[in-house]
């Protein structure tokens, strides 16, 4: 597998994600890592169950991909997220972004991740010590306030 | 016939990843109501809806061969 936008039952590699986004022009990879985290606001988590609408997420990711070439002009981006069972501390997610400079590729990661959070139809179910959830509306804004998640076609702020 | 697909919360709720609808045409709205009647599933107030893997409004019309993605509120990352 050498796509740059994928959804993958496995665990992920990291350092074969960074390597989707090496280039001779790059002076800067960054590479962010989400991992499963064991306590959340008190709550201890035992393992996570991550779901996805498999083919409209991938195309989701390459959604953020494009919008990222747009705003940050010469960046490389490859996403691998993982789903089914997590434990604690798995890598749920892995996202590098290459640049010849390192601020965009910084910044380019963080608006990633966000984006994520939005537009990709994945689905998180907590298994807590005492129950368990279905998660959603992590940024704790009102849900589709527009009626549906911003998924800006053409412009981009 | 229309294919709809449920995920999270939904589709533990509907029983089912996956229901036909045998319409020729419909709104997603009038569709959204079908499914609160029938399986009960008052959170299609609050989800955002695909289809042909393409986020829609309300007003869209899903025809007969279409795929229509109920999408709770996303938890991914």
């Amino acid at each position: 597998m050498n796509e740059l936008f994928e959804i993958v039952e496995e665990p992920i590699e990291v350092e074969a994600v960074i390597k989707k986004v090496e280039r001779r022009e790059a002076g800067a990879i960054t590479t962010f890592i989400g991992t499963v985290r064991e306590w959340t606001r008190g709550r201890r988590t035992v393992y996570l169950k991550y779901q996805a609408y498999v083919p409209m997420a991938v195309k989701m990711l390459a959604k953020i991909g494009e919008e990222i070439n747009e705003k940050w002009p010469n960046t490389e981006v490859a996403i691998s997220h993982r789903i089914g069972h997590l434990d604690i501390s798995d890598i749920a997610v892995v996202i590098a972004v290459s640049s010849p400079h390192r601020k965009a590729a910084y910044e380019a990661n963080e608006y990633a991740i966000e984006r994520i959070k939005q537009i990709v139809p994945i689905w998180k179910k907590e298994h807590w010590e005492d129950g368990e959830t279905w998660i959603g509306d992590q940024l704790e804004k009102v849900p589709y306030p527009n009626g549906k998640p911003d998924v800006k076609d053409e412009k981009h702020d | 016939m229309i294919k709809i697909l449920l995920f999270a919360h939904l589709q533990e709720k509907a029983g089912s990843d996956q229901l036909t609808i045998d319409k020729e045409q419909t709104t997603i709205r009038d569709l959204k109501n079908i499914l609160k009647e029938t399986y009960q599933l008052i959170e299609l107030d609050q989800v955002m809806t695909a289809v042909n893997e393409e986020y829609v409004m309300d007003d869209e019309i899903a025809k007969a061969g279409d795929t229509v993605a109920f999408i709770p509120p996303v938890s991914g990352g």
